[in-house]
């Protein structure tokens, strides 16, 4: 009898240590919404080219045009997220996403001489699209305004590095490689548009 | 010899260890990884470039004729480069049909290799025209073979990188040329890479 129920205990006890997947990694998860934002945009280089490539120009173009973009681009891609979360839209707009990559690296590989302004008015339109394309997505995915709250944080402190970074660059071929990074970006770009209308 | 008729709390004892080892040595996907495929689409992005010798050669060449024409043309031509060869692997991805690709890959080679066995030296201009010409024949290879399958993006980026990378790589080597010897041998590895364009040109007649 007292083995029978050692028995039954030990069934009882396999069962329970049974393994099952671990979940161990934040976007199968989830540690919260504003985790997800912070590694959706850290994830997905549909977002974090252009930005980087727009931190580049900004940094090209000297601290000033840094500073526009470092507090211009968040609030835009905010207020286009907010859009987003409001009016969702089913679109990928890809085309729009992928002319981005081509023009912002295009300007960075010429490192053309834009004025702060320009500059300024390229993140304003680079931040609603994205934004709204990510408030979009937020909505579906019912990550909501935390999840929104992430990528804008996470935004912030991407374009803030890379834009001081590239700031601070005086050898000349330091800005090559910036330049360099731009033509990379551009050429990105380009592959996803053949990739976007290949026949199927 | 008697043998001992198996008890009921024996059977259970084994059946009870059976189930254990199969309950605790069940195999569950562990789903360590997110973003399935996108690894995956680097990985292939990253090998593309290399898989062939007649890109890789070709590739590399633009680094040491660049190292060769110094400043601007160094990173001017690398920069050329990638950017062109995507224009290409648009129209190849779209379908574009150009004729004479892999002709136009092979003299990439000779012409490339000529270039810095000679050490010519045109205008930027011209120098950034023939290496963007070839650099579209590369990118249509390379849009036509891409894989089903992969990530359109992240394959894009791993194929740019390693690209750019081959480049690195030329101008890297490329840095001898400030001693004589150096000058020698890069002349000498142009002649290596022209006569493997010549095979690789003969090869695309066969």
């Amino acid at each position: 009898m007292r083995r029978r129920i050692l028995h039954r205990a030990l069934l009882a006890a396999s069962v329970l240590a049974m393994p099952t997947a671990v979940h161990a990694h934040l976007v199968t998860t989830g540690l919260g919404p504003l985790y997800d934002g912070i590694s959706h945009f850290a994830l997905t280089l549909e977002d974090l080219l252009p930005a980087l490539a727009l931190a580049f120009l900004a940094g090209l173009r000297g601290a000033a045009a840094g500073r526009l973009v470092l507090f211009l681009l968040p609030g835009a891609w905010l207020a286009g997220g907010v859009a987003g979360l409001v009016w969702p839209t089913v679109s990928t707009a890809t085309v729009p996403t992928t002319v981005s990559f081509i023009a912002i690296g295009g300007l960075v590989a010429l490192d053309a001489r834009i004025r702060p302004p320009w500059v300024a008015a390229l993140a304003l339109v680079l931040g609603l699209l994205h934004g709204y394309l990510n408030g979009s997505a937020m909505s579906e995915a019912r990550l909501g305004a935390l999840g929104l709250a992430g990528i804008v944080a996470s935004l912030f402190v991407v374009v803030a590095q890379a834009a001081a970074l590239v700031v601070a660059l005086r050898a000349p071929w330091a800005r090559i490689a910036v330049r360099v990074a731009g033509s990379w970006i551009a050429a990105v770009g380009l592959l996803l548009l053949g990739w976007s209308f290949r026949p199927a | 010899m008697i043998y001992d008729r198996p008890t009921f709390s024996a059977i259970s004892a084994k059946a009870a260890g059976a189930c254990v080892m199969a309950l605790t040595l069940w195999p569950v996907a562990a789903w360590a990884h997110v973003g399935q495929g996108g690894a995956e689409g680097f990985l292939a992005g990253v090998r593309h470039p290399v898989s062939g010798l007649d890109h890789v050669l070709a590739m590399i060449s633009v680094g040491l004729w660049g190292a060769q024409l110094g400043a601007p043309a160094i990173w001017l031509l690398p920069v050329t480069f990638p950017v062109v060869m995507a224009l290409g692997g648009m129209l190849g991805l779209l379908g574009v049909q150009l004729p004479g690709v892999e002709i136009g890959i092979a003299l990439s080679g000779v012409l490339l290799g000529l270039a810095v066995l000679a050490e010519c030296r045109p205008p930027l201009w011209a120098a950034a025209a023939v290496v963007g010409g070839f650099a579209v024949f590369h990118g249509h290879a390379h849009g036509t073979e891409l894989p089903a399958g992969a990530s359109g993006l992240t394959y894009s980026v791993g194929f740019v990188m390693m690209t750019g990378t081959l480049h690195a790589v030329g101008i890297g080597i490329g840095v001898i040329h400030r001693w004589r010897w150096g000058r020698v041998a890069l002349r000498a590895a142009g002649a290596c890479v022209a006569m493997a364009g010549a095979f690789f040109l003969w090869r695309a007649f066969a």
